[in-house]
């Protein structure tokens, strides 16, 4: 029931561990990579991992915003896909698929593809906001409209030969380092600060923490719900257009499932489905951490198919260790 | 005849910290025992080890004389030792007689619940022990006092001679209490043992026989009700002298600062007008549903305007939502604050800035330092015993959660506080700290008005009474003119 006496939880191994479980488990398998496998801890392949992560990085980022506000994202896959197609629309030097007066500037390309993701957000966040439609029904509709909508716009097909200057998103490189990977970063800096430093971070945390006392705080529930769908649908749209970039055409098959990777990563990241207790900074070592093992696994030769056991098995550890220290409070 | 529980010597520590030290209890048949203290005395430690939740460092428990120990909660039920929660956890889509022979239904062929044998056998129990109550009402039908009655025939379903109730009345009117202490004397009559974990002193002093006190983990006193004042009791649960239970020393002002004007809820309040003047605590007071909470929701803007005018400062004013009241610097106390006051999972910094975070922001950057020292100087002016600003709410107790939720709202600084029921599972001690501020806010000139079940609470802190009856106003009552009596008889 209650106590009176508060004393500062008391410093012990097994809290560290708790604590910091997802980072230490990162550092463990890095450390094992590398001495089992002499091609981990190459310059290479270290960047190689790091733009992998990328795209599935920047869609766990945004999907971190909806999750602490207690929703879900079921469509960032088919919003990527949609963003991509558009972007690439503008940004095509082939005929088909082309938008009249093409090829446009990058610029241009990259603002519509991201006004396509936001838009998809702002029909999820207004419907999730205004009627309090489960996010993951009205998300899972968007799933399947994006997609469509996808396919409608691109005719089915790719479009593809996009503009180098497009392309360079994808396959730039600054310093040695490729762009996607500073993408990333950024995202992450941003969102850290919004969520740590920022009025609508609190926001976030209070509406997913408990919404009645949010709206007894005066907090504008509505807004800060419909916000965080326009993020994760922005956020999805930056990744698609990435994804193209790489790629080198707008595939309206891409991003098939990589909602799952997405919400995965921000679970192991320690962010409570129940709302209101996360951190992006564990969502990004948690993206770090699937991409990691993907390719320390592929490096071991083990096949694909084993992969996904193992990404399954960690997932679940991962709940089931956040699980054992909410017990123990 | 040996009696039915009784513990010696019984401690527990947990990591070191001792939460309860050489703890003793005797509970006989056919009494209520009334066990109490602070939070943080042992009561829940106690009370958890005889259920077997936590196990014990030290210490015998002996039931009818037998030692036991029990493993589990199961095992000290199947031993007759049973405990009502404060929290109820009823399936409120199910029956009544499900509910309490959850588990353990009578069956028919291939596993089919015999529902008629169900259904009679549970009718049966409860007009055993005369609580009104059909075993084929649906759960989310009942009262709150009601769901706590099924929850005590639950207890008796396993034959339970040993009944621990926790905070029985705290989600209770006063004429639901009633019903609940009529249902305590049958028990007594059975040959029953009762222990009664309460805060509120006049439950104490009129339903039970003894008492033991624990303080700060320590077995204290025990003794037979009627041979200890309230007075003495308090002084006991707190370790200090008590001068008073209540704190008053506001007096109200000439100016009105709240008008309204035959308010409408959409339900609960049909066509209320009342004033509200500088430094005045108005009571509201009245049963269960009898619109309190609707009043005070209304004014903050929680449920749609549905009619009436609502003057501050003798200009019309339009709240439709929380933030306009907040804007118009008004204040609420909600009734549960678990559920609608705090966010459970943020930490107290966080709690006590979150109806402020526009004052303590620029350009929607948070200035960590004036978050910083709002909290700081919440935390000193209101006593917050924490170690931490940076410590999870909910790890706080009870008076202490209820001190952030008003920390929270005096950071607004407002003119016009609500408070709807603001010392409900709060100890004596916190209690008392809390009037102290209600009652400093209305001498610098602040307006409360306050919603207590409590008719104590009324009388000592109220200057005047609105007793509501099904959303209308039932009477008026100026602080002269107070009495249990005249409240209950308005309010019934």
């Amino acid at each position: 029931m209650q106590k009176t006496t508060i004393t500062p939880p008391q410093w012990s191994a097994g809290m560290f561990v708790q604590r910091y479980g997802i980072f230490l488990a990162l550092l463990l398998l890095c450390l094992v990579l590398a001495l089992i496998s002499e091609n981990f801890l190459t310059t290479r392949n270290i960047l190689n991992v790091l733009r992998q992560t990328s795209i599935n990085g920047i869609l766990a980022i945004g999907m971190t915003f909806v999750i602490l506000t207690r929703g879900i994202d079921l469509s960032v896959g088919s919003v990527a896909a949609l963003a991509g197609v558009v972007a690439a629309s503008l940004a095509t030097t082939s005929s088909a698929g082309m938008v009249a007066g093409g090829p446009y500037p990058a610029v241009i390309a990259i603002l519509a593809g991201l006004a396509a993701g936001m838009a998809c957000g702002s029909v999820s966040g207004a419907i999730v906001a205004r009627f309090g439609v489960p996010a993951f029904v009205v998300t899972l509709g968007m799933l399947s409209a994006a997609r469509g909508l996808t396919l409608i716009y691109a005719g089915g097909r790719p479009i593809p030969n996009l503009t180098e200057e497009f392309r360079w998103i994808g396959t730039g490189s600054i310093w040695g380092i490729p762009v996607p990977i500073f993408l990333l970063l950024g995202t992450f800096a941003i969102a850290h600060f919004v969520l740590t430093q920022t009025r609508f971070g609190r926001h976030v945390y209070a509406v997913g923490g408990n919404p009645h006392a949010a709206k007894v705080s005066g907090l504008p529930l509505r807004r800060i719900r419909f916000s965080v769908y326009v993020i994760s649908g922005a956020l999805a749209g930056l990744a698609g257009m990435v994804l193209a970039a790489r790629t080198g055409s707008g595939l309206p098959q891409a991003g098939i499932a990589y909602e799952l990777d997405a919400i995965a990563a921000v679970v192991i990241g320690g962010t409570s489905l129940a709302g209101g207790v996360g951190r992006v900074t564990g969502t990004l070592i948690g993206a770090l951490l699937i991409g990691v093992m993907n390719n320390g696994l592929d490096l071991l030769g083990v096949e694909s198919y084993y992969q996904q056991v193992i990404k399954g098995i960690l997932i679940v550890a991962a709940v089931m260790l956040d699980q054992s220290k909410n017990k123990q409070d | 005849m040996p009696p039915l529980l009784e513990v010696e010597g019984l401690s527990k520590s947990f990591s070191g910290v001792p939460a309860l030290i050489e703890g003793k209890f005797r509970l006989e048949a056919g009494t209520v025992h009334a066990l109490c203290g602070g939070n943080g005395a042992g009561k829940s430690t106690f009370l958890k080890i005889v259920m077997g939740i936590h196990d014990r460092d030290s210490g015998t428990i002996r039931r009818n004389g037998h030692e036991v120990t029990f493993s589990n909660p199961s095992e000290a039920l199947k031993n007759g030792i049973a405990i009502v929660e404060q929290e109820l956890s009823p399936v409120p889509a199910m029956t009544v007689a499900e509910n309490i022979y959850m588990g353990r239904e009578p069956l028919r062929s291939l596993g089919r619940i015999d529902f008629a044998t169900l259904n009679r056998q549970t009718q049966d129990l409860l007009d055993g022990f005369g609580f009104a109550i059909r075993a084929t009402d649906l759960m989310m039908d009942l009262t709150v006092a009601q769901t706590q009655l099924v929850e005590i025939a639950k207890a008796l379903s396993y034959d339970a001679e040993v009944i621990i109730l926790d905070e029985p009345t705290s989600a209770l009117g006063e004429a639901e209490a009633e019903h609940l202490f009529d249902a305590i004397a049958t028990l007594k009559t059975r040959g029953k043992g009762l222990i009664y974990v309460s805060h509120r002193l006049s439950e104490i002093f009129s339903i039970t026989d003894h008492y033991t006190v624990f303080r700060d983990g320590r077995f204290i006193q025990d003794g037979t009700t009627a041979d200890i004042s309230k007075e003495q009791l308090i002084q006991l649960i707190v370790g200090r002298p008590l001068n008073e239970e209540f704190v008053k020393e506001n007096t109200p002002g000439k100016r009105v600062v709240l008008q309204v004007e035959g308010l409408r809820a959409q339900r609960g309040v049909h066509d209320l007008s009342f004033e509200l003047r500088e430094g005045e605590i108005l009571g509201l007071f009245g049963l269960m549903g009898a619109g309190r909470t609707e009043v005070l929701d209304r004014l903050f803007g929680l449920s749609t305007e549905t009619g009436g005018s609502i003057l501050l400062n003798g200009q019309e004013a339009r709240i439709k939502r929380p933030s306009d009241a907040i804007a118009a610097g008004i204040a609420y106390v909600t009734e549960d604050r678990k559920q609608t006051g705090l966010v459970l999972s943020s930490t107290v910094r966080d709690n006590l800035c979150l109806s402020s975070l526009g004052q303590l922001s620029r350009l929607g950057v948070m200035r960590a330092r004036q978050e910083a020292a709002g909290a700081a100087g919440m935390i000193a002016e209101l006593k917050i015993k924490a170690a931490s600003d940076a410590l999870e709410v909910a790890n706080l107790s009870g008076g202490n959660q209820q001190k952030v939720v008003l920390g929270k709202w005096f950071m607004i600084a407002p003119k016009i506080l609500l408070l709807d029921e603001p010392t409900r599972g709060v100890d004596v001690g916190a209690k008392r700290e809390i009037y102290r501020v209600i009652s400093d806010f209305a001498r610098a000139g602040g307006a409360v008005i306050m919603v207590s079940s409590e008719s104590d609470e009324i009388l000592g802190m109220a200057d005047r009474v609105i007793v509501l009856k099904d959303g209308v106003k039932a009477g008026e009552l100026a602080r002269d003119q107070l009495s249990a009596e005249e409240l209950l008889h308005l309010a019934a």
